[in-house]
Order: C-alpha cells, then structure tokens, then sequence
C-alpha cells in the first residue's frame, strides 16, 4: 500500500500518460490524436514539476521570510524553467500540427485518418 | 478590455525577475490582447491596432534583439550572453546582468507576439492549394 | 582567441542567415537561395578552420555559455565526435543547397523563401544537436530541428502534409520520451551536464532509475533515428517531400539522431556501464539487423526511385547502429565512417532522383530506358558511382566501412551479424544494379527507341556540379581512408 499511497502523483502522471497514448492510437479524428500528444507532453511536464517540490518549501522566488542561506526553504526552480521550455516548445509543436491539419482538411476534404488513408493510396 | 490586458502583458515582461513571468509569458499575453481585438471585431478594425504587415518585420526584430546582445557580449570579449561585458555605460556587475536579462525578455515579448499574430492573420488568408 | 568562439558560431551563423534570409527575400525571392548557400558555406568555413584547429592542437573546447561555469550553466563541447559530425553534415548541407536552385524553381514557385529559412533552422538544430554538452540544451535543439523537417516535408506533393502530420505525432512522442528519460536521470544525478554525469552514473550502475532512464532515451532517440519497429514514418516522409528536403533529411537527420545515441551511449553513460546493465547491446544490434534486412528487402520490392531510397536509408541506418552495439573500437569507427560515407551516397542519390525527376518528369524505375543515359550522362555517372560505393565495392568509400564492421563482428563472434552485413550486402546490389541495368544496357529493339535522335538534357552547371563532387568525394574518401580510421580510433574513450 506504501507502494501507491506513496507514490500517488507518479501513478497520476502515469495515468495521463496512459490516457495521451489512448488518444493517440485509437481514436480515428487526427485532431483527437494531436489532443492526446499534447495530453502526453503535458504529463512530462507534470513529472518534472512534481520532482521539483520539497516537504515545507515554499515559491522559489526570493522573500524575506525565509533565509536564503537554507536552501531546503525553497523549491528546486531549475526542473521550472526546463519545463518553461518545454510548454513553449509543445505550442510551438501544436501550431505546426494545426497547421498541417489545416492544409489536410483543405485538400482531402476530411479529418478523418481512415479516409485520408484510402484517398491517399 | 483589449488595453488592459496588454498592460498586464507588459507587467509580466518586466517583472519576470521578481514574480512569475517573464519573456514567453508576457508575449503570449500581449499576442492574446491583439488577437482579441482580432476575433471579436473582424480584421479591418483591428488593423487600427496592430497593422498585419507590421507583424513580420517585429519577429525579425525581436530575434535580432536576443541574438544582438548576445552577439555584443561575445564581441566584447566575454562569452556568447555574458551579459556581463554588455557596454552599457554607467552599470556594472549584477546590475549589468539584469539589464541583460531584461533586453532579452523584451527580446522575446515581441517575437512571440508578432509570431502568434502572423500566426492566426496567416491562418484568416487561407492558402493556394 | 576565434578559435575558442568558433563551436557557438557554427551554430548561429544559421540563425542569422534565418533571420536575414527572411528579411531579405520577402522583397526579392531570388535572394533566398543564394543567402541559403552562403550561410551554409560560412558554417562549413567555420566547421572546417574549428577541425584543423582541433586536430592540429588535440584539446576539447568547452563553450560556456554566459560565463556559468558547468555544473550550473549550459556549455557547448566540441570534441573529436562532435567536430567529425559537425563537418560532415555542414558540408553536405552545402552541396544540398547549392543544387537546389533548379528543383525549388520547380517544385514549389511561390515558397522558395519561407524554404531556405525553414532549411537553415534545420541546420541550426542539427548542428545545435551535434555541439551541445547539455542533455535539456539537446532536447531544445532536437525539437527545433524535428518542427523544421516537419514543415520542410510538409511542402511536397499532394500527400505530403498527411505523411509530416504521422511524421509528428511519432516523432513529437519520440522526443518526449527523451525528455522523460532526461527527468529520470536528473532525479538520480541532479545534473544535465553530460561530462558531470559521465563522472557520476557509474556509481550507479545497478539503479532501476537508470536502466528506466536508458532505455527511455534509447527509445525516443531511435524513433528519430529510424531504429527498426520505430521507423514507420521514414518511408511515407521521405517519398512524399520534395526531392531537396529529402536531400537535406535523409543524409543527415538519421546520423545526427545516431550520434546522439554514440554520445549518450559512448560519453554519458560509458561503454562499461552500458555493457553491464542488462544486454542492451546485443537487443539493439538484434534490431539494426532485423532493421538492415527489412530495409533491403522492402527496396528490392518498390518501383519508385524514391520510396527505394527511403527504404534503403532505413536498412544502412541499422548499419550504423549495429556497429555502435558491437562496442568495440573496430565497431564504433565502422560505424562513424559509415556515417561520412552515407551521408555522402545518399545525398548524392537523392540529389540524382532530383534531377531526373527535374527532367523525365518523374522516377518510377521501371520506365527507366537507355535514352537516359544517353540524355543524362552526367546523372547516371554520379549515380553510378554512389550505387557501387552503396553496394560496398572496393575502392570506393561503402567497401571500407562495411570492412571495418565486418571486423568488429568478427572480434565479437558475432557470425549473426556478420552473415547480415553480407547478405544485405547482396540484396543491395540486386536493387542498384537493376537500375544500372535499364539504363545502360540496351536490351531494347533499337529501332523501337530512336538513340541517335534523343539529345543530352541534362541539367544545368547547378545540378551537375553537387552531383561530381559528391561522387568523387566517395572515392577520394575510399582511396584515403585509412587516415580517417586513424582518426577516428583516437576520439573515443578507452
């Protein structure tokens, strides 16, 4: 019991992976596959962030009330700004997916992944 | 409602030292501000605001801004964004840095802004298929 | 006093040359491509001056970025490996964007520019990739580099954006998987610097975390990589692009996501670790074979010059993987020489699929006849030559690699692989030389084609030119490889 009461944002992280990888395999709509990879890249971004937190710290921005010199008052800021990167390259990567779904729809006349694949052969 | 959250926008930028925000956010805030305006009124009165053709060249320029510190702090002697060798006159140490840093995130603000604004104009054009 | 500079200059010269190219070819399209070659030139210039200056001096350039010291800021290390790859691809991306004037003309009128730009952020992410001693720096770049090749394969014919929309979601999950395995190592090590982390993983040899963390990495680099069960992407990208992305993608995206794997199998984890983990090598050599054999065959069964191509980078991409399993030095330098030599075959092939398309209109291999070669003898000698380095015939530069390969399979005992890099070897020729075939034997009615009226059609100085270096590059890389070995056993570590 130890195993999942302790661990319990691993197995939430986990289970958001799981439901981005659902998403991207099964579902037919190509805009639900790219909802699931922004749900799996979310997740990742998740666990970085929940690796960063301490017992009894606070915001890692600098404040009189805690003394810099324990550094145990303060959250790990360096998985934040990682993953202040990673957002912006999941935005980044959902534009050029949008985009691409959009020149799709435009020449296909369908979303759908099973259509597209019977038009293209 | 539009000039409020560009204000804001600009507060984030600036205040990314001291509170969260910083370059990425303050500009997604700005670009939401323009594109505001955008969707709610149609693209001729927004125009008024943020004028289509000028989107592109304020992306070139916020690049260069980011690239151009960089570039004069490695010419200057140091390393490639050191602020630390920025000759700004009048400042030194770990004021120079956060001069830095601030030039950069401004930097930033405006390419992220005027990218996601061309974005969402391109988008309106439609394509040549 | 340049010299300490010059890894950070590699890279950014292809931003600025983003960034100007963009300004400057929205007034006038024809400035794109020339501003395109000159950045990828002044790169090449730089990769090459840092190269001489690395080997004339042997000491590794650690880069720190804004005067952090390592354990706390992001550095750029250019080291033997890195200095070798970063040539390679500088270079031939050089060639690649010199041929291209004619095909983009062709292919795509109206977004000549927004494709140079696209193509020089290609290059600033590969060669960001290659220079990084940082493992986060390293996902940023491949990201960078993965959104610049989903555009450039985007803009290709009618199916393309289908195949770069599958090419993303395999390669986005790829990537952030890397990126997991990244997290998982920073919460056993606390660092991302890839030398800090040399220092600490093996006191951490048998930590779960660890292993989970490798084969994490390894999966989401061998997506990029086109490792065999990951490389379904590969084919319908690389068929669907326009015949320059290909070009650009197919020599050097596969070898840069290799490299990675050299490096985070190589320096970060270290060749001792690695080995006594579990028996990752030997799966993954078991994959790259599998992935060489599928690759040939699959070639031997498509009846366009493109969709072959692809196919055959999957098979001699498991060349180069195979060789990294081995882990022994004959191996490794087998693999990197595999990797100039590759670079060099496909992009000359890919650039000869460019021009016939340019001319014939199109490149089903069955409708080739000898009225090619009579129209393009130029193209088919660049082909021919590439063909038969493909194949491995001596003493042009695949004989070499395919040699040094077949020794480390021999110092393993590993007869498995060394009856694949035979065989494949076989299956190869049966492909290239059924081309040959058509075009220069004249099996035909000769009155039924009319030789004598077809005259030659080839294609301009711009076509021909990048084609003749690439080919007599082969050889000249055949002819003098045994100083690029040399080199090559001296940059790795015990």
């Amino acid at each position: 019991m130890e195993f999942l009461s302790g661990h319990y944002a691993y197995w939430f992280i986990f289970a958001l992976m799981i439901v981005g990888l659902y998403g991207m395999l099964f579902k037919q709509n190509m805009v639900k596959k790219t909802i699931g990879l922004s749900i799996f890249q979310a997740s990742v971004v998740l666990f970085f962030v929940s690796i960063a937190s301490k017992w009894n710290a606070t915001v890692p921005v600098k404040s009189d009330q805690f003394p810099v010199e324990n550094v145990a008052n303060y959250l790990n800021p360096l998985p934040h700004t990682l993953m202040l990167t990673a957002i912006v390259v999941g935005v980044a990567t959902l534009g050029v997916a949008f985009t691409l779904l959009i020149t799709i729809y435009n020449r296909f006349g369908t979303l759908d992944e099973q259509e597209v694949i019977e038009k293209v052969q | 409602m539009s000039p409020y959250i560009m204000l804001f926008g600009w507060y984030v930028i600036f205040h990314g030292h001291y509170s969260p925000g910083g370059g990425f956010q303050g500009g997604t805030l700005l670009a939401a501000s323009a594109l505001l305006l955008r969707v709610s009124t149609g693209q001729d009165f927004a125009g008024k605001q943020f004028r289509e053709s000028l989107a592109r060249p304020m992306a070139i320029v916020g690049v260069l801004i980011y690239f151009g510190t960089g570039l004069t702090a490695a010419l200057m002697g140091g390393f490639f964004l050191d602020y630390e060798s920025l000759p700004i006159p009048g400042m030194s140490g770990h004021w120079l840095r956060y001069t830095g840093i601030l030039i950069i995130e401004i930097g930033i603000g405006f390419a992220v802004m005027a990218i996601l604004v061309m974005m969402y104009d391109n988008l309106l054009k439609g394509e040549d298929y | 006093m340049i010299e300490t500079h010059l890894p950070v200059a590699i890279v950014f010269t292809y931003l600025l040359f983003a960034v100007i190219g963009t300004a400057v070819s929205f007034r006038n399209k024809d400035w794109a491509q020339p501003l395109a070659v000159l950045g990828a030139g002044v790169a090449t210039l730089f990769s090459i001056i840092a190269f001489i200056s690395f080997l004339n001096e042997g000491e590794i350039v650690r880069y720190w970025f804004g005067n952090w010291q390592p354990p706390v800021g992001i550095e750029f290390v250019y080291d033997g490996l890195s200095g070798f790859i970063s040539l390679v691809i500088n270079f031939v991306a050089f060639i690649v964007l010199w041929h291209s004037g004619a095909n983009a003309k062709a292919e795509f009128k109206s977004k000549r520019h927004v494709y140079y730009s696209v193509a020089m952020l290609l290059m600033l992410g590969f060669n960001g990739m290659v220079m990084t001693g940082d493992l986060f720096n390293l996902y940023v770049f491949l990201e960078i580099s993965s959104l610049a090749s989903y555009a450039l394969i985007a803009i290709g014919n009618k199916n393309a954006p289908f195949a770069a929309f599958r090419y993303l979601i395999i390669g986005t999950v790829g990537g952030t998987l890397y990126l997991l395995g990244v997290g998982f190592l920073y919460t056993i090590t606390g660092t991302l610097n890839m030398i800090d982390m040399e220092a600490m993983l093996p006191m951490l040899m048998d930590n779960n975390v660890a292993i989970a963390a490798l084969v994490l990495i390894l999966g989401g680099i061998g997506v990029k990589a086109a490792l065999f069960p990951l490389h379904g992407w590969l084919p319908d990208a690389y068929t669907n692009a326009s015949s320059t992305s290909s070009a650009l993608i197919a020599p050097i995206g596969t070898k840069v996501a290799a490299y990675v794997l050299f490096r985070v199998v190589l320096y970060v984890y270290g060749a001792d670790t690695f080995e006594s983990m579990i028996p990752i090598d030997y799966i993954i050599g078991l994959l790259a074979s599998v992935g060489i054999i599928y690759g040939s065959v699959m070639a031997i069964g498509q009846k366009e010059l493109k969709k072959m191509l692809a196919y055959s980078s999957v098979s001699q991409i498991g060349y180069i993987i195979m060789g990294l399993s081995l882990m022994n030095p004959f191996g490794f330098a087998g693999a990197l020489l595999h990797v100039l030599n590759h670079a060099f075959m496909k992009a000359c092939l890919f650039l000869v699929s460019g021009n016939l398309r340019l001319k014939l209109g199109h490149t089903r291999v069955f409708d080739f006849d000898s009225s090619v070669a009579k129209k393009q003898p130029w193209t088919m000698f660049g082909f021919t030559v590439a063909a038969i380095s493909m194949v491995g015939l001596p003493p042009l530069a695949g004989f070499f690699s395919k040699w040094y390969l077949a020794i480390g399979t021999v110092q393993n005992s590993n007869w498995l692989f060394l009856a694949v890099i035979l065989v494949s070897s076989l299956l190869n020729a049966v492909y290239f030389f059924r081309i040959l075939e058509k075009v220069y034997t004249n099996k035909d009615n000769p009155a039924d084609l009319d030789l004598d009226a077809v005259e030659q059609d080839e294609v301009g100085f711009n076509g021909k030119a990048p084609v003749m270096i690439l080919a007599i590059g082969l050889l000249v890389i055949g002819l003098t490889n045994a100083a690029i070995v040399g080199f090559l056993f001296n940059i790795f570590p015990g």
